[in-house]
């Protein structure tokens, strides 16, 4: 069961989920055109049941809010289910329940999206109510006031509650020095959130809220045609509106600090995490990064990758272990190890045995077939992932949602198969000379360490 | 149609009740050798997914070797017949082939995926898991040390605390009432043997469920059953789980936690399947505390007093006993308030039940949003092993939107009084929660 208003805070979670979206290339082949106004479609027609799902992905996230407003995009899309005047008192969800629909909506740092699922006969009810609070949105103090309350509770529930999600954030900061917007929490600082006004939230609403701001993606059992033709009924008369320019995201600064420690009383298995500023789709090409997806699954997708080999088959010294890669953002993309120990095993000997697994990786290269096994794997996703609806809206509506050319959705596979033995030790040289590098350490309290397990 | 090899029982349904563009047809396939599955083709993509279940389970875990079940499902992956666990995986991963075992409370269950033209070496994968299984000794410690960190880290999860105190009180003394994963100390005391005779005696024939979906016709998918667990043994040996009620008495428990948000769940005894009051329940539940952002607790709780980020209720259906249990998480300070909403909800609901109304946009949300599910191979073919998990039928999902639509206000009523009793609805609370004065 999905919760509403899913915050997505965990970019290694997120690199999960879209490197297993973007291998849908060719097969999505999703038909797009713009309105009038600028709101860019695109349909990925798919017969097998009678479902249809719309997502509207609009471009603004949290690296938008102006200074003092962090929370503020998190906070919107909440409010966003609160009414209209054609709609009122949560009318919204009303209807899509009473439709027999699901729904639910998201906010990150690049983009904030709402989707609704319903039978395919239901497409122009959403599409009503979807445009209509493209505009609508009334709010009163109130609403705000209860829902930063519901905010305040979903931050305790993941951060306050859950020191892993405590660590993530202030991996973040560090990693994202000087007031980067990756470096300010999502879901928002505690005061802020609280602070938030009236005006301030319809302002953001009004600013980013418009059809050239937006991407509007539609899966499932519909014709491109009849899509367009509601797209331009609902949508079409609504102004273009033109938003603000998106904020510098380069990021040179080193980090605040190279080691981030949260202990915890709670804490009874040690976590262990590097994070490196990588290349991404927003600074970089399709092509190059996926020399950085090759270089992570090899590394640490799975059971027969090197890290999994190296310290929890035969170094015994952990658990777990692990490599990821997210290429998605349109800032710093990030390369990630990870490992959670063996009881009595210091993260320290931990990041050692990464660092010399990883060494002899690059000097030694791939294994006799290895690199040709990994590709043919990871190829065979862009087949898995057609079999699902969703998974389409997911991979077409977050590249064009972070403003990224879709072939690097659409042409992934041979991205992917063009990868060279060269392209990967070239990238893994870049990831090990990379100097802005933060680790985090999960940590029981001091006087709980050595107390057994 | 019939062939030497297949005897095929099918029904047609339409998703959604449009058109007939939209009709699947749900077959039942037997093997050579008498096992069935049920199955919904689609060659749209190139893909198949299998699910399967073995009545059985961690309810029926050894005394003090809670967890035994579990660990066996982590293991069946791990070497079996001339693979070791390297060799295995590797084959795995090198044909795309995703095969996962899980166990719960009633079940010990396992999912395959893969591409149609690695079906031939997906199917010897999954009979060498299930039927030789290796258990040699360095996955063995392996699995056991992955299991107990897991375990190290529940027990830092206010949330796990709070389940596994309500099933621990709720079912003291019965299998459901002990954690599935089992604990740090019953899992350091399973044995090679123990897991050997667990896979020997609960995996077999009499007791398995198959769902298939995706690129595979008949034909192909009798020949795979009789390839991939052919080798089972026919009838299991396993022990009998008895019919228990929960243990009901109204108290609120509190397992103090430094944490800034206590986490509540509450519960009361549910309705089983096959209960003749399961689908007013169902109903009565989607009102009360159901999915979505319509319910009352909800509304109560979140919309209108911003005192809980997530809320809600859930009928869990098990084969021998049934709970009704929500949750709720809320700031120290407010956790008295919440509480009594809760309460208070569950009086209502128990008294007046519900509007016509509320009854007739529960029922059409329940028809309407379960075709939605058809929308993955893995997902349909999950459907059909629960369709026959639960006895439903062959024509269940023609038939499911007639037994919802039944459903009218005064059976919603009559399942509120019976299964909604305020005075004995148990809380737990893991946190430190503030002032509870206001809940009585």
């Amino acid at each position: 069961m999905t919760m509403r208003k899913l915050l997505i805070l965990n970019l290694a979670l997120i690199l999960f989920v879209l490197s297993v979206a973007n291998s849908r290339a060719e097969v999505f082949s999703p038909v797009r055109f713009y309105l009038a106004n600028g709101l860019e479609v695109a349909v990925i027609p798919n017969h097998r049941s009678p479902v249809v799902m719309q997502m509207i992905w609009y471009k603004v996230g949290s690296i938008d809010e102006p200074p003092g407003k962090s929370g503020i995009a998190h906070l919107l899309e909440h409010l966003m289910f609160k009414g209209t005047n054609k709609h009122p008192d949560g009318e919204f969800s009303k209807l899509v329940a009473r439709n027999g629909g699901n729904e639910n909506a998201f906010t990150s740092f690049d983009y904030t999206g709402y989707h609704q699922t319903v039978a395919s006969d239901r497409l122009e009810m959403i599409m009503e109510l979807e445009s209509d609070r493209m505009t609508g949105l009334t709010l009163s103090k109130k609403d705000i006031e209860t829902e930063s309350d519901v905010i305040l509770e979903e931050r305790r529930q993941r951060v306050g509650n859950n020191p892993a999600g405590k660590l993530r954030l202030e991996v973040n900061e560090s990693l994202f020095p000087n007031n980067h917007p990756y470096g300010r929490p999502v879901i928002g600082l505690q005061g802020e959130v609280k602070s938030a006004s009236r005006t301030d939230v319809l302002d953001f609403y009004k600013k980013y809220y418009v059809p050239s701001n937006a991407v509007l993606v539609v899966v499932g059992d519909v014709s491109p045609e009849m899509v367009r033709t509601l797209a331009e009924k609902y949508y079409g008369p609504i102004p273009a509106g033109k938003a603000p320019a998106r904020p510098p995201l380069a990021m040179l600064d080193l980090p605040k600090s190279g080691e981030v420690i949260v202990r915890d009383n709670s804490v009874r298995q040690p976590a262990w995490s590097l994070n490196i500023i990588a290349p991404s789709l927003g600074n970089s090409s399709g092509a190059n990064v996926a020399a950085y997806e090759v270089l992570a699954t090899v590394l640490g997708d799975g059971t027969t990758s090197r890290m999994y080999k190296a310290l929890v088959l035969e170094g015994g010294k952990a658990v777990a272990a692990g490599a990821g890669y997210s290429s998605h953002p349109k800032g710093p993309g990030r390369f990630v190890f990870y490992a959670s120990p063996i009881p009595g095993i210091d993260l320290d000997v931990i990041a050692d045995e990464i660092e010399s697994e990883f060494d002899k990786f690059i000097k030694n290269g791939f294994a006799v077939g290895e690199l040709e096994r990994v590709k043919k794997r990871m190829l065979a996703n862009a087949v898995y992932v057609r079999d699902s609806l969703k998974s389409g809206a997911w991979a077409v509506g977050g590249a064009l949602g972070a403003g990224h050319d879709l072939n690097s959705v659409e042409q992934w596979p041979e991205y992917i198969q063009n990868v060279s033995e060269t392209d990967v030790l070239e990238a893994a040289k870049k990831i090990r000379d990379e100097s802005r590098r933060v680790t985090g350490k999960l940590l029981p309290v001091l006087a709980n360490v050595g107390s057994g397990d | 149609m019939k062939n030497n090899f297949i005897a095929i029982l099918s029904f047609i349904f339409v998703i959604g009740g449009f058109t007939s563009a939209n009709a699947v047809e749900v077959k039942e396939v037997k093997s050579k050798s008498g096992i069935t599955a049920w199955l919904i083709e689609d060659h749209t993509n190139p893909v198949i997914s299998l699910h399967f279940t073995f009545k059985g389970g961690a309810a029926m875990d050894p005394i003090a070797k809670e967890g035994l079940a579990n660990m066996v499902s982590g293991l069946l992956d791990e070497g079996a017949g001339d693979l070791d666990s390297q060799s295995f995986q590797a084959r795995l991963e090198d044909d795309a082939i995703a095969l996962h075992f899980n166990a719960a409370k009633d079940s010990f269950s396992g999912t395959l995926k893969t591409l149609s033209q690695n079906l031939e070496s997906a199917t010897e994968l999954l009979n060498l898991s299930l039927s030789k299984p290796r258990f040699d000794v360095e996955p063995i410690e392996r699995i056991r040390a992955q299991i107990l960190a897991s375990i190290r880290n529940d027990m830092s999860k206010p949330g796990t605390k709070a389940f596994d105190a309500l099933f621990a009180k709720m079912f003291a003394g019965h299998g459901y009432g002990r954690r599935t994963d089992g604990t740090a100390e019953s899992v350091a005391r399973i044995k090679r043997q123990d897991l050997i005779d667990l896979h020997k005696n609960m995996l077999a024939r009499k007791n398995l469920v198959v769902g298939a979906a995706g690129d595979i016709t008949p034909q192909e998918l009798a020949k795979f059953l009789d390839a991939a667990f052919g080798q089972l043994r026919e009838t299991p040996n396993i022990t009998t789980v008895l019919e228990t009620k929960p243990k009901e008495s109204g108290d609120i428990k509190i397992i103090e936690m430094d944490v800034p948000q206590s986490v509540i769940v509450f519960a009361g005894a549910g309705v089983k399947r096959d209960d003749p009051d399961y689908y007013a329940a169902l109903v009565m539940n989607h009102i009360l505390g159901g999915g979505g952002f319509t319910s009352r607790l909800y509304d109560e709780v979140r919309e209108k007093r911003g005192l809980a980020y997530s809320i809600s209720s859930n009928i869990y259906s098990f084969d021998h006993s049934s709970v009704i249990v929500g949750q709720a998480g809320t700031e120290n300070s407010r956790v008295g308030e919440t509480v009594k909403i809760i309460k208070d909800e569950w009086s209502k609901m128990s008294v007046n039940g519900a509007t016509a109304a509320e009854v007739k946009d529960a029922k059409t949300y329940i028809s309407g949003a379960f075709p939605l599910r058809f929308t993955s191979s893995d997902a349909i073919a999950g459907i059909l092993v629960g369709m026959q998990v639960d006895n439903l039928g062959l024509d269940y999902l023609d038939k499911r939107k007639s037994y919802i639509g039944a459903v009218s206000v005064s059976d919603v009523q009559k399942a509120a009084k019976r299964i909604l009793r305020p005075e004995l609805l148990d809380v737990f609370i893991v946190g430190k929660p503030g002032d509870l004065s206001a809940i009585n």
